[in-house]
């Protein structure tokens, strides 16, 4: 590290509008050579790689996310603009910046362009999907662009690689000599008299802070002028800030008075400026045929045809994570469980051995079984956002969502949730309001996980009658579909109160671009599929495998040498007296004594009795109480914790049955009542729809919020949201009669 | 000919206008603005969602869906002749 100091590699950036083909460019550049990361306090992704120039040198380049404009207002482009005028103390400002532009959308992509030009950084103009573009019929004077703009221009065709070596030569071009990157481009000519020299006086408050772009001042000014609520980090200066907002104030006040409306000033003049400039350089062909794009439009976005391939590829995502993904989640555990066995031969019984079976290997195990589930979601994810049927998606069911005061977008996330809510919340990420994405975050956990379903099905299995309702349905499977509708509703109402309470209002208008549709390119949705797989096997994965071994530590520790010397001797003694299968019998009756007893005596056993008094109420005795506990690593241990306090033979096929056996026949012993009856059984159901019991969940809230705050706040609302509603289901049921 | 002034969410499909401004003053006018709804700009309204909200617009030769509630406050004057 200490050689690289003394000779810095330069910097390249990436910027551009979203959907513009920015992370292909990147790619294509970068090769595989890339990272991500998060800026230091924000979750807002880094991207960062390197490439070599034709010449043999080493440069850096960093993809900043996708921005419309340099007034920022959302996260992404708060980023964006603060990496370009150079106050993030993180992350200095690039030696040269590619814009890249969808060529066949100019005018707006222009807008961001010439903010970037103003901020006197050399820049590279990326026209990028030109194929695209000379088939809608645009065609652009790349010469004349080049020379109304004053910086290189290059076209390409990102996915197919096309453009990228003439791109890479202007880099080393632009890089060994700056001053071939500098625009000439200014909106200047474009703003009002008047305006010109009132901006002076905001000019001259900000220029010390922009000591090595001076040229930057400008077009800040310009955004502070219109930024009614005094978002720009200047505002914050303890020295300047409130003068410059002084200073803004009565800026816009004589504008207002000569007539001239401030809230709009910026836009208008900066697309007067682009209109001029494409006057000259984009030439439209009129087309003779209805683009493919348009008809695949008039079925996809049809008042029936849409909502019936909406049904269907929703269907298809969910078929596929329920029931194909099935198959290798079950040989992945069959793997796991034969690693379990493998190492347990091979280590010596104590300490250790149950450290690296029930801890290391179940904790492995525990993220492991989810990815055949996380890859196909990210993989229908990754595709739908190629082809750009997300965005018809989320046309389609805006209106549903907006019902209940979320937006089109939180429909993907709040599904993927079906399956596991870790990459449900990172997939939020595409919601930019933060509001919208607070909300969506927050009721996420409420989606029924499949974590949930062994569960739902044990208990179900155990307490619900087998019976026909109407000669059609049949009562198990209703009360199924009843725990699916009651963690949907509760989700979607959750949703509509922290809209119309805490979290009310929007930052920004809901509104998305539909870009033509194309064919999937395999390598990039594959390559996004990954990207987002790692991140969970790297961040969450972490979690869950270090979680689930405090959690092995809480369920065997502490051990009562007393105990364990007893059963040392009872199994001596068995061994003496008994033989052959009577043997066997006996053996197998001590170990599950001594896990019993171990279980009662641990910390988790300790937890689950501290809460009993709180869990009474809905029902629950403390063997319940303890598997609550255990659930936080995964929430399936519930089966497995009532299996080792209930003396089930925990191995096999036959555990299911024999725990059902075993718990329609316990009985309390105070009381000698049944434990456990349909009506605990409901209550306890209920209880697991509502309750926030996953440590990775909660990991994942803390670092996409970013707060502590939001994340105590979730395990709160949950958790008396669980507690209510399984009150009021058992006392509710008592009153009615039922045991 | 006088002309009716009306909000951009009353044009329906296939109908066409041109920007004349906003109606109100808000910051979230401003994003709509930077994507090109400013005064003058041509706007047509492609398509409404299956559920009726919200609506795909061409504008700057780009699709853009917006919601009804928002295309409220954007105050266009309808060309006649529709194409």
């Amino acid at each position: 590290m200490k050689k690289t100091v003394d000779k810095k590699n330069k910097e390249i950036a990436l910027v551009g509008n979203p959907n513009t083909g920015k992370t292909t460019i990147f790619n294509a550049l970068t090769g595989l050579r890339h990272s991500t990361a998060n800026y230091p306090g924000v979750t807002v992704e880094k991207k960062t790689g390197s490439m070599r120039l034709p010449g043999g040198e080493d440069i850096s380049v960093l993809d900043l996310p996708g921005a419309y404009s340099l007034l920022p207002r959302s996260l992404d482009e708060e980023v964006v603009h603060d990496v370009l005028l150079g106050i993030r103390g993180d992350t200095p400002p690039p030696d040269l910046v590619l814009v890249v532009l969808d060529a066949g959308n100019l005018e707006r992509n222009l807008y961001l362009a010439t903010q970037v030009l103003e901020t006197g950084i050399p820049v590279i103009l990326v026209l990028n999907m030109w194929d695209m573009a000379r088939q809608k019929g645009v065609e652009v004077d790349l010469q004349k662009l080049e020379k109304r703009t004053g910086v290189p221009c290059v076209t390409t065709v990102g996915m197919e690689r096309e453009g990228i070596a003439k791109l890479q030569q202007a880099i080393a071009l632009t890089l060994a000599d700056p001053a071939e990157g500098s625009g000439r481009f200014s909106v200047e000519p474009f703003l009002p008299g008047l305006l010109k020299t009132e901006l002076d006086k905001i000019v001259v408050l900000i220029e010390g802070r922009l000591k090595n772009r001076p040229q930057a001042a400008f077009g800040e000014a310009l955004r502070i002028l219109s930024d009614r609520s005094f978002r720009s980090p200047f505002f914050g200066d303890m020295k300047t800030g409130d003068l410059l907002r002084v200073e803004a104030l009565s800026v816009r006040a004589s504008l207002k008075q000569n007539g001239i409306d401030w809230t709009s000033v910026e836009p208008e003049c900066r697309y007067a400026a682009v209109d001029h400039l494409c006057e000259e350089v984009i030439r439209r062909m009129p087309q003779k045929t209805v683009p493919f794009s348009e008809k695949l439009d008039r079925i996809l976005t049809h008042r029936v045809w849409g909502l019936v391939a909406f049904v269907g590829v929703m269907g298809i995502i969910f078929q596929s994570i329920f029931s194909w993904a099935k198959i290798p989640m079950d040989l992945l555990s069959r793997i796991i469980e034969k690693l379990g066995d493998f190492a347990q031969a091979l280590l010596p019984a104590g300490p250790l051995e149950s450290l690296v079976v029930d801890g290391i290997i179940a904790g492995v195990g525990n993220v492991v079984v989810f990815l055949p589930q996380i890859f196909l979601l990210f993989f229908f994810i990754a595709l739908f956002e190629d082809t750009g049927y997300m965005a018809r998606a989320v046309f389609v069911l805006d209106k549903l969502m907006k019902k209940v005061g979320l937006n089109g977008k939180a429909f993907l996330p709040l599904l993927s949730s079906f399956a596991c809510t870790v990459p449900g919340i990172l997939a939020t990420r595409t919601i930019e309001d933060r509001n919208d994405r607070l909300a969506t975050i927050l009721v996420a956990p409420l989606m029924s996980c499949s974590a949930r379903l062994p569960v739902y099905t044990l208990l179900i299995a155990a307490f619900i009658p087998a019976v026909p309702v109407f000669h059609v349905f049949h009562l198990q499977g209703l009360t199924l579909l009843g725990l699916y509708l009651l963690s949907i509703g509760t989700g979607l109402g959750v949703a509509s109160l922290f809209r119309k309470t805490f979290l009310k209002g929007n930052r920004m208008p809901f509104v998305f671009e539909l870009p033509p549709y194309r064919i999937p390119h395999l390598k990039t949705v594959f390559g996004t599929m990954w990207d987002r797989a790692k991140e969970f096997i790297t961040r969450a994965g972490s979690i869950i495998f270090l979680l689930s071994i405090l959690l092995w530590f809480c369920v065997s520790y502490p051990k009562s040498p007393s105990a364990e010397a007893r059963f040392v001797a009872e199994r001596q003694q068995a061994t003496a007296t008994l033989s052959g299968e009577a043997l066997q019998a006996r053996l197998g009756e001590i170990e599950h004594s001594k896990k019993d007893l171990q279980i009662r005596s641990s910390y988790a056993g300790s937890l689950g009795k501290i809460i009993e008094p709180a869990i009474r109420p809905l029902g629950f005795n403390w063997e319940i109480g303890i598997g609550i506990v255990a659930s936080f690593a995964a929430r399936e241990l519930l089966i497995s914790t009532l299996a080792i306090v209930h003396h089930v033979q925990t191995e096999g096929e036959g555990m299911t049955a024999g725990l059902v056996a075993a718990l329609q026949k316990d009985r309390s012993p105070e009381t000698g009542k049944l434990s456990y009856t349909p009506l605990v059984a409901l209550s306890l159901m209920v209880f697991y729809v509502l309750a926030c019991q996953c440590f990775s969940t909660f990991a994942i809230v803390k670092r996409e919020t970013g707060s502590w705050g939001w994340m105590f706040f979730m395990i709160f609302y949950m958790t008396a949201l669980a507690w209510s509603a399984s009150f009021i289901v058992f006392q509710g049921g008592r009153l009615l009669g039922f045991e | 000919m006088p002309e009716i002034k009306r909000t951009l969410d009353q044009l329906k499909a296939g109908e066409s206008g041109v920007v004349l401004g906003y109606e109100g003053e808000e910051d979230l006018h401003y994003r709509l603005k930077e994507l090109g709804l400013v005064k003058g700009t041509s706007v047509l309204v492609k398509r409404l969602a299956p559920l009726g909200d919200p609506m795909e617009i061409i504008l700057r030769g780009y699709s853009l869906s917006i919601r009804k509630q928002d295309a409220a406050k954007i105050l266009v004057r309808k060309n006649e002749e529709t194409l």
